[in-house]
């Protein structure tokens, strides 16, 4: 008998696989209440430059070191949980809305109010990702505000073209004729049938979109035009800590571990909430 | 059943068009339904039973289908082929139901079954949400659905085959239609399940007075549920009248031909009868009846001239210049 029928066998229900929906989950959670507890957590100010203890290697005093202005990175890379957290969500939600919207009406209507709109997506498509938002930052100045903006600009592509497929399959569904045949309005069949089944896939892509715009967001402020010094934030902390890679690599690398593990918690999240909803990619 | 037609069909036609050519798909198709009869509409796939159908409530499945003739005249409703698009929906489910042969794909699959009967009858009839959830479990009580408090919180993927038929029709019903369209609504059903929503049509209809046309190919079910048959092939109707006349004295050599098609429990072990040849392609129609080329009786006649729905009897018309059984009557 293995050790799993024994704690069965006292009534001990041993958790099924542990599923990736869970595991993300877990892991999301997990990074929230530390963004939540950060004023808590934190064991110094991270802001506070203490240039007695600079790059100083980890230790009691400073469990993962310090920076070469004497600021504990323990302390920095938790309350950049609350920054990059906030990026995620926001440089998340702005283009899933605007998206979903353009998306809906575009597969809804078709004709020429599909064309405009896929021309659009075309024009915005052309250009290379990072460059555009560049352009669009620069354009409107530095700052977390005008990278939400730039996210918005240039992210809603591609949840309107996913939902627009979903809406040019759904609208000829049997359902969607059959809530027809039921004297239902173009609108209501549009937002009270076809959207809610339209939107799952967007809802499982919105989850790895956010892994990509956390690390855009890391990558904007490593450049210099996202989130600014002496504000803690993962990307902020990499670029500062670049110059000391041979000599302190704790600098870079324990902000780096953040980043990495608050993706693969979305990441997991997005591949079970798929599998959660019988959404295939 | 009660003499007052509720709907009436006159010379209904649908056209494919595309930018290059235009097939007739429907020809002329007249038929009358009144209140608190089941018409059944039989023939095999392609003979335009479905698309009769959806062309009554203006949902034909493509935009190069278009009605290009005929009227149907709804009881205080006027002509519905007249209809504006908003007019329109208050035909549909209000006046007009419609129920499916596939539930499965026809009930939303993200939405409770509770909630697509709630809404429904909140749409139709602009009542509360408490009053409307009320009705509904009323509702699947009426068609049948046990424990309708904790079932109507389920979704279409957690009920069986049977039990989403009666789901669609318990949504079809909560608009309280006078017309229920049926499309094939036993044929992905296995036979006792069958017999339970047929058993259940019927109830509807003396309880409520619900009239029904019921689409399907199979003569069985027909002879079980039906008042009054239409027979169609190739998009026209060939044979129209009551049950009985029709199955027990077929006119039309087609008619007869499915009839003989029917396996029977006595027939013995030989093989089963079939009509030979093919239904006809709507682009290469033949000319003069339809059904000539696969017809026995047909002669030069036939293939010239295309014979008219006549009533050979009082209400039992027949589109043949050589009905069953008169063929004596006619040569001599």
């Amino acid at each position: 008998m293995n050790a799993v029928a024994k704690l069965r066998m006292r009534g001990i229900r041993w958790p099924g696989r542990v599923t990736p929906l869970l595991l993300g989950a877990g892991i999301l959670i997990a990074w929230l209440l530390i963004a939540l507890l950060a004023p808590l957590l934190a064991p110094y100010d991270p802001i506070y430059q203490d240039a007695a203890v600079r790059l100083q290697p980890p230790s009691w005093a400073h469990p993962l070191g310090t920076d070469n202005f004497g600021r504990d990175i323990l302390s920095r890379v938790i309350w950049a949980a609350r920054i990059d957290l906030q990026i995620a969500l926001f440089g998340v939600v702005f283009p899933f809305v605007i998206g979903t919207i353009a998306g809906s009406i575009s597969g809804f209507f078709g004709g020429w109010v599909d064309t405009v709109f896929m021309r659009v997506i075309d024009v915005v498509l052309a250009f290379p990702f990072l460059v555009l938002m560049l352009a669009i930052i620069t354009i409107i100045g530095p700052g977390l505000g005008s990278f939400y903006v730039a996210m918005a600009l240039v992210g809603w592509v591609s949840y309107a073209r996913l939902i627009r497929a979903q809406f040019l399959v759904l609208k000829s569904s049997d359902f969607a004729m059959a809530a027809v045949s039921l004297g239902y309005s173009n609108t209501r069949v549009m937002f009270r049938h076809i959207m809610p089944n339209a939107i799952l896939s967007s809802v499982v892509f919105s989850m790895s979109d956010a892994v990509l715009v956390l690390l855009n967001g890391a990558a904007i402020s490593y450049l210099g035009l996202g989130v600014q010094p002496p504000v803690a934030e993962w990307g902020i902390m990499i670029a500062e800590g670049q110059g000391f890679i041979t000599t302190a690599w704790w600098i870079t690398t324990f902000p780096g571990i953040a980043i990495v593990t608050l993706a693969m918690g979305f990441s997991l999240l997005a591949d079970g909430l798929g599998e959660a909803l019988g959404v295939r990619e | 059943m009660t003499d007052a037609p509720i709907l009436t069909v006159t010379n209904l036609s649908v056209a494919y068009e595309d930018m290059r050519t235009s097939h007739t798909i429907i020809d002329g198709v007249s038929f009358t339904l009144r209140k608190g009869e089941i018409l059944g509409i039989v023939g095999e796939s392609g003979s335009g039973k479905s698309m009769t159908c959806r062309a009554l409530i203006r949902l034909l499945p493509s935009s190069r289908l278009k009605v290009t003739g005929g009227s149907v005249q709804l009881e205080g409703g006027g002509d519905v082929l007249a209809l504006t698009p908003r007019e329109m929906t208050g035909v549909r489910g209000r006046r007009i139901g419609m129920i499916f042969q596939n539930p499965a794909s026809h009930l939303d699959p993200v939405m409770s079954i509770g909630r697509q009967i709630a809404e429904s009858i909140r749409h139709h009839r602009g009542i509360g949400r408490a009053e409307a959830w009320a009705r509904m479990l009323d509702i699947l009580r009426q068609v049948g659905i046990p424990d309708p408090e904790s079932r109507a919180n389920a979704y279409t993927h957690e009920f069986s085959g049977g039990m989403r038929q009666r789901a669609m029709i318990a949504v079809a019903l909560a608009c309280d239609p006078d017309i229920l369209i049926a499309d094939e609504p036993t044929t992905a059903l296995d036979v006792t399940v069958q017999a339970q929503i047929l058993r259940l049509l019927q109830q509807l209809r003396d309880e409520r007075g619900l009239s029904i046309i019921f689409i399907t190919h199979d003569l069985g079910v027909v002879y079980q549920l039906c008042d009054t048959v239409a027979v169609m092939y190739a998009g026209r109707v060939c044979e129209y009248g009551p049950k009985d006349e029709v199955i027990h004295r077929p006119r039309h050599h087609y008619t007869a031909g499915l009839i003989a098609c029917q396996p029977s429990s006595e027939g013995g072990t030989g093989p089963v009868h079939t009509i030979p040849g093919q239904p006809p392609n709507p682009a290469d129609m033949p000319a003069g009846c339809r059904f000539h080329p696969r017809c026995e009786a047909a002669n030069a006649l036939c293939a010239k001239l295309q014979p008219s729905l006549d009533e050979a009897e009082p209400s039992h018309a027949c589109a043949c210049h050589h009905p069953v059984g008169m063929r004596t009557e006619a040569k001599t």
